[in-house]
């Protein structure tokens, strides 16, 4: 019963649907009457190529006075289509098309340094019209990008600040940067593998030195290096790239001969196992199980291997200070280590450790980005709730 | 895939199950898998490299490879300097090559020095280069992003969650008062960021085991249809 009265109703409400439909459909209709007249339309005008003006090059604008048939009234008016080839008269191939009442269209396909011609045509379904080859026209990159002014103009206020925050750090002015929790513990851990006369692993992350969390873990590396040569405690640097391994080494000598010891160092310390991320996982495990660490450090830039790593460490007891800025390895640290240095205080912790000017004078003139951002969210936030201006768009890089 | 006792299904086989034997404790099977893996690898890596980086970008483009073969590959900057008398900009790598030569005067003592050169040379660049590129696609991109009227619960959470997020990474002041409020509403919403980032990660993993279990009983032994 319910079923059938249900069935009534629907049919009742589909019926007026279609008839409040059929009402939309015809007034569209009576609005923009066919034009049984028309035919071929005439062909767009005065058609203009230009390189795109302050820009990193590979594009080219196209611009055009609209086809006079490119009206409202006009059904049967699709829109323009843009053509380009390399020779002026043949091998013309549809690039990308424009709607009707647009006079614009920007080319983001060009090779810089190719002349390319363009036409132009007006599309109405079968019917098309041309205009004239333009050209020759040639993508160029420019010295400025305008599209990244913005970007400039911030990097610039960034890298004045981190100047005159180093230069005031060269000068012996005291910058204060606040405790980091993971870092105390280094000390701690350098001691405790000190008294039980067993090893410390410094583990540098899988990356190469092209990446910035490697160079942050290789700077954390000469710190622990310096109290290790100080305690005279065993240090072994597994690493997975060859460039890390110089550069480890590098830093690792560095620091006993500034501690004066010298005769401590050897380039054993520091060893090659493989670049494969497997292989290193499996070969570090290895090591981990066999030489029973007190300490182990991972600083730098991990993936799917962190947790392999980490658990090792767990199992044997030592004590675990990581420090990555892979958001989806982190949580694999913060589970299975004692310490966790999460992104930003990896670059900050060398700063902390070191005191060295420089890199003090960096994390402040960062701060100090960051405050700026803390403010523009503040007041974007503000502007855009209330609906008075897009202030987002300001932040858009091209 | 071949399914069945075959050759390579045996060792594929006896090798992951030596990998997994470490999750009973470290034994000879483990190392002796280790030591292939490891070795392995380090071998493949190393042929890997000569063939994509060293043989393409250096030899072929400068055209040394050219010198001493009749193959039929594109002419380098040595061919195009002989036969069209112009220098290539492919003569930038040579630039490249004798960094990487550079780094060979580790292995000479007194020489030794030298090879930090290309070592400051990468750390520079690479820092250069991603200054900028970092700035844009981890600030700005986030910026734009935050800037979000506060018209839902969602927008809401993304604000505070940015905001509190910044200020627990704001190293100049320390987490007291207002600071310290805001900076540990940051790290709850890292934890939890973390939390469900784990959980998703556990259940990759998982199929990943799955897969190698598949291996082992359907493949190998066909056990299972």
């Amino acid at each position: 019963m319910l079923n059938r009265t249900g069935g009534i109703v629907f049919t009742t409400l589909a019926i007026i649907a279609c008839c409040v439909m059929s009402d939309f459909v015809y007034a569209d209709n009576s609005a923009v009457p066919e034009d049984p007249s028309f035919g071929v339309p005439a062909p767009p005008s005065n058609v203009r190529v230009e390189d795109v003006p302050g820009d990193a090059g590979g594009a080219v604008r196209v611009r055009w006075n609209l086809s006079p048939d490119d009206v409202d009234r006009n059904t049967k008016f699709e829109g323009y289509q843009i053509l380009r080839s390399t020779q002026i008269d043949n091998n013309f191939e549809i690039i990308g098309t424009s709607p009707p009442g647009q006079d614009l269209f920007t080319d983001n396909s060009t090779t810089d340094g190719v002349e390319y011609y363009y036409i132009v045509r007006a599309d109405a379904g079968s019917m098309i019209s041309e205009s004239p080859p333009r050209g020759p026209v040639k993508s160029s990159q420019q010295w400025f990008n305008i599209g990244r002014l913005n970007s400039f103009i911030a990097l610039l206020i960034l890298s004045t600040a981190i100047i005159l925050y180093i230069n005031q750090a060269k000068r012996g002015k005291e910058l204060y940067v606040r405790k980091i929790a993971g870092l105390d513990a280094v000390d701690e851990a350098v001691g405790r593998a000190t008294e039980m006369g067993r090893k410390i692993f410094f583990i540098p992350g899988t990356q190469d030195m092209n990446n910035v969390q490697t160079i942050a873990g290789v700077t954390i590396l000469g710190r622990v290096a310096r109290l290790t040569a100080q305690y005279e405690t065993p240090l072994d640097v597994p690493v997975s790239r060859s460039m890390v391994m110089v550069t480890a080494r590098e830093v690792v000598k560095e620091a006993y001969l500034n501690i004066g010891r010298p005769d401590a160092y050897n380039d054993d310390m520091v060893h090659y196992l493989t670049d494969d991320q497997f292989g290193y996982a499996a070969g570090v495990d290895g090591l981990v199980v066999r030489e029973e660490p007190a300490t182990i450090f991972y600083m730098g830039a991990f993936y799917a291997e962190s947790l392999i790593l980490a658990e090792t460490g767990n199992s044997v007891g030592a004590i675990q200070i990581a420090g990555t800025a892979m958001p989806a390895q982190l949580p694999f640290f913060v589970a299975a280590c004692d310490y966790t240095l999460i992104g930003e205080e990896l670059f900050a912790a060398s700063a902390y450790l070191s005191k060295e000017p420089k890199l003090l004078g960096s994390l402040k003139g960062q701060d100090l980005g960051k405050l700026i951002i803390l403010v523009a969210i503040a007041i974007g936030v503000i502007l855009e709730t209330a609906g008075w201006f897009d202030f987002s768009r300001l932040f858009t890089v091209q | 895939m071949e399914t069945g006792f075959t050759l390579s299904n045996t060792i594929a086989a006896i090798l992951t199950i030596g990998i997994i034997s470490f999750l009973w404790k470290d034994n000879p099977l483990y190392k002796l898998c280790e030591s292939l893996f490891v070795g392995v690898s380090a071998g493949y890596w190393f042929v890997s490299l000569y063939y994509q980086n060293l043989l393409p970008k250096l030899f072929d483009t400068l055209g040394l490879t050219q010198l001493f073969t009749s193959a039929d590959i594109e002419p380098g900057a040595i061919q195009i300097l002989i036969n069209e008398g112009r220098v290539d900009n492919s003569f930038l790598y040579l630039i490249a090559g004798i960094l990487g030569a550079l780094m060979l005067t580790r292995l000479i003592p007194n020489l030794g020095w030298i090879s930090r050169w290309p070592l400051a040379f990468i750390v520079g660049t690479t820092s250069g280069l991603y200054f900028t590129t970092y700035f844009q696609s981890n600030a700005m991109a986030q910026l734009r992003s935050t800037i979000l009227p506060l018209d839902s619960i969602g927008n809401v959470v993304i604000v505070i969650g940015t905001v509190c997020g910044l200020v627990y990474f704001y190293f100049s002041k320390e987490h007291k008062g207002v600071m310290g409020g805001a900076a540990r509403v940051g790290v709850w919403f890292l934890m939890i960021t973390f939390g469900a980032s784990f959980g998703y990660t556990v259940m990759s993993r998982m199929s990943l085991l799955i897969g190698r279990f598949d291996f082992i009983f359907s493949t190998w032994l066909g056990l299972t249809g």
